[in-house]
């Protein structure tokens, strides 16, 4: 087989259906391309991917003794490992491949027939010209941990646990909150089917915690995460629970005897309830360990717990209160990641006309399931005013529900459908019909888009129970005198009336956001946003629960809202991604690294300090007699990002398939006036 | 600028974000001219200055180089190296007498399609204002 030196080199053009061709003069391109230095086939085709496209390719890889090949065609980063295997099947190393993006970068962005047919010219010659330069590479393999960690523990995370932990791996579990199941343990009944929550959630929860596969860490943080794929290392930060893990049995004698107890509002119970400053977030919390809020407990603020001393540590039976406790840092490898980490409900003060802040009878919609859950503060029924003792109170008879607060609404910068909320409320607006069947209800909507399995029939039996839905998007919520009474401000837009609808109980259809810890997440693993601010995945139909980090994988609604069956469904691919790596046991890792020529090298350290990953030395060499210092690279670690070779005096260092000698003829080719 | 003249630009962009939000330029269909053409390099911070220099002494009006929003670089800090060496050069540049509208530099994620269309928009009406390039033009030898 012919190698490095003199280069032949197929051309194919793709028409792409009529996404080139009905831009770009394919014909005349070919024809230009076939004139270039080094090119001796010049072909176009209409799908160059499909199996003919590809054996079109192959067959001329054998006969001609091509041994080098350009695709113009799509991005290279569409189809570029496609038509490298074609290559290695062929025989020839896949790293004598070069594409020319002639879709995305031309036809789909230039109308003028003409220019646009100049410009894939250019490009095409230009990859002509790298690919005269283009050298052999070598695919390395490396080992994969096999162990994931999951960051998150929501429904996403503990699927993704489950499903990786049964496989055989280990899984290391990451939640930052006491208890593992996310916002699904908040939420009373799930849509349409009605099923209670928590109780096809809890045993779940119970299994990730029982689980021998399943290293459990609650309570902690990612704080460090370094190495590539297969190779992950990780620091956790157990964060201090000042109990004793070990011995605690969850009896919860601790919290009756708080002097705290009842009076600090329940992040779980979305602060409509209270909890004490030792608590254990939820009933059926899973690990059922207590907790100190480090940030209220009178002894760790104020060093002073009444005048005997931390009433919690003289009920502890078994002694497992200790103030002395701190945040422990472990340690550990891992070959995946998934990152599971959910969402945050919109806050509605970013929409003060709705007056959620100032008023306790306008709630949101996760306030409104803790209200009516049977573990909520009011024992599931829906009475609001209550005092502090949780006496008095009243039964709202009229409710009104809102869709569309914080979701598809450019005045707060949420462009985006939440998915959720049309069916949430719908299923609201139904539980409450059950608890209170004489209550007069009205759903204000934008327009109901039910489009899940059983969604449109379970929204069309909401509507036959005497639920009244008015098209119209309130522009003002306000309380009306002194009682409870809040008048909404809303324009029926079916038939053209203002109303001024009075309800003594409104809920908010808020929708997801991403998380406002986001930044943490992104910072440690490098990934991106999409537009709408939550993760952005490798590929919006193909690899949609990649990342453009390989080995870190994305379940559930931190890539964007989800209802419960498409969070468990992203989280199972997810889970099957990370075993496709773990199961095989070994990855290709990164061919186009950085090489040194250590005759260039002067030894100055540049390029050490450049590297984002640590991956070049200094080293001693002989050169007859005389010890030098030369760079040179960990393969592993470097990533090919080229950083080095741009501080580089000499040229001595330089990323594989991106030298100079390759860039600078693709520069003196798109340089040149035409 | 006494006539109209279609400036020719050398883009340099980084794989993970610019040349993807310029994928998705494509993939939305948004228009733009066709006077930028890409160089695809994995990070910003691969851009060499020299290229800078090379893409005008080879004749192209105006260069451009697009790169992750800072903090968001996929190799952690590529871009910086890439504003300070492109800071420098541009200064050098300017102290050569060459229009410091000629080189750009932007900073487009993978979602910004959109955006992309603005900075090629940007520097093409930048690299017309300044005119063609022949200051650095290679005199032909024959010897």
């Amino acid at each position: 087989m012919a190698e490095n030196y003199r280069p032949k080199i197929g051309v194919y053009v793709c028409h792409c259906g009529i996404n080139i061709g009905s831009v770009v003069d394919v014909p005349a391109v070919v024809e230009y391309a076939s004139k270039l230095p080094g090119v001796a086939v010049s072909r176009e085709y209409t799908y160059m991917c499909s199996d003919p496209g590809q054996n079109l390719i192959k067959e001329d890889i054998e006969k001609e003794e091509l041994n080098r090949v350009i695709v113009a065609s799509c991005s290279p980063r569409m189809h570029e490992p496609t038509f490298r295997k074609t290559l290695k099947e062929a025989g020839i190393n896949p790293y004598f491949l070069e594409m020319a993006n002639i879709r995305e970068q031309c036809s789909w962005v230039h109308e003028d027939r003409d220019e646009a047919t100049e410009k894939a010219k250019k490009l095409i010659e230009a990859s002509v010209a790298k690919a005269l330069l283009l050298e052999a590479l070598e695919e390395k393999e490396v080992d994969v941990i096999p162990s994931c960690l999951i960051i998150g523990a929501g429904i996403a995370g503990i699927q993704a646990a489950l499903d990786i932990a049964e496989a055989g791996f280990k899984v290391y579990l990451v939640e930052k909150t006491p208890s593992v199941g996310g916002h699904m343990a908040q939420l009373d009944k799930t849509f349409p089917t009605l099923d209670c929550s928590a109780c096809i959630l809890t045993p779940k929860m119970v299994d990730v915690a029982n689980h021998p596969n399943i290293e459990l860490m609650t309570y902690s943080q990612l704080e460090e995460i370094s190495g590539y794929v297969g190779n992950f290392k990780a620091k956790i930060r157990k964060k201090a629970r000042y109990v004793n893990f070990d011995t605690c049995t969850g009896c919860g004698v601790c919290a009756e005897n708080c002097r705290l107890a009842g009076r600090i509002p329940s992040e779980f119970d979305e602060f409509i309830g209270m909890r004490g400053a030792i608590y254990l977030p939820f009933p059926q919390a899973v690990p059922a360990k207590y907790t100190i809020d480090p940030q209220r407990c009178l002894q760790l603020t104020k060093g002073k717990c009444g005048k005997e001393g931390p009433a919690c540590v003289e009920a502890c039976g078994p002694g497992c209160i200790d103030f002395e406790q701190e945040d422990e840092i472990v340690e550990i490898e891992c070959g995946t990641v998934i990152v599971a980490t959910g969402y945050d409900v919109f806050d509605c003060r970013r929409k003060p006309e709705y007056g959620w802040e100032e008023n306790a009878n306008v709630m949101t919609g996760l306030e409104f399931e803790r209200l009516v859950s049977a573990s909520g503060p009011t024992g599931g029924k829906p009475i609001l005013g209550r005092d502090k003792k949780g006496e008095g109170g009243y039964e709202p008879k009229k409710v009104a529900f809102i869709h569309c607060v914080g979701s598809r609404d450019k005045s707060v910068g949420n462009e985006y459908c939440s998915r959720v909320c049309c069916m949430y409320l719908a299923k609201q607006a139904h539980l409450i019909r059950d608890k209170l069947p004489e209550a007069e209800i009205t759903v204000f909507y934008m327009d109901v888009r039910a489009f899940g399995k059983g969604f449109e029939e379970f929204y069309d039996r909401v509507r036959r129970e005497g639920i009244r839905y008015v098209r119209g998007n309130p522009s003002e919520i306000y309380r009306k005198g002194d009682d409870h009474t809040m008048v909404i401000k809303v324009e029926d837009t079916l038939t053209g009336t203002p109303l001024e609808y009075e309800a003594d109980l409104v809920v908010l259809g808020v929708g997801l956001e991403p998380r406002s810890d986001i930044r943490e997440i992104i910072d440690l693993f490098k990934l991106s946003q999409s537009t709408d601010g939550f993760f952005l995945e490798a590929h919006p139909k193909l690899r949609p629960v990649d990342t453009a980090s390989d080995g870190v994988f994305l379940a559930g609604c931190c890539q964007g809202p989800k209802d419960i069956p498409d969070t468990v469904a992203q989280a199972k691919g997810a889970a099957s991604s990370a075993l496709i790596l773990m199961a095989y046991g070994k990855v290709k890792v990164e061919a186009q690294v950085s090489v040194v020529n250590p005759d260039e090298c002067r030894g100055c350290g540049f390029c050490v300090e450049v590297c984002p990953f640590g991956a070049i030395e200094l080293v001693d060499e002989n050169r007859m007699g005389n010890i030098v210092k030369v760079a040179l690279v960990n393969e592993a670690l470097c990533k090919g990002c080229g950083s080095c070779a741009a501080a580089c005096l000499s040229g001595a260092i330089q990323p594989r398939s991106f030298k100079d000698e390759q860039i600078l003829p693709q520069i003196a080719v798109l340089g040149v006036k035409p | 600028m006494t006539e109209e003249y279609e400036p020719n630009i050398v883009a340099f962009l980084c794989n993970w974000c610019s040349y993807a939000g310029a994928d998705l330029a494509g993939t939305s269909r948004t228009h733009y001219l066709p006077n930028v053409k890409i160089i695809r390099v994995m990070c910003s911070g691969r851009v060499n200055p020299l290229f800078i220099v090379n893409a005008l002494q080879q004749g192209a009006d105006g260069v451009l180089i697009s790169g992750c929003h800072p903090g968001d670089c996929h190799y952690l800090e590529g871009n910086f190296f890439a504003r300070r060496r492109f800071m420098l050069m541009r200064k050098l540049l300017e102290h050569v007498g060459v229009d410091p509208g000629r080189v750009n530099m932007s900073w487009v994620s993978a979602s910004e399609g959109a955006k992309f269309k603005d900075v090629v928009d940007d520097v093409v009406a930048k690299a017309k204002e300044a005119g063609p390039m022949d200051q650095f033009r290679r005199r032909q030898i024959n010897w």
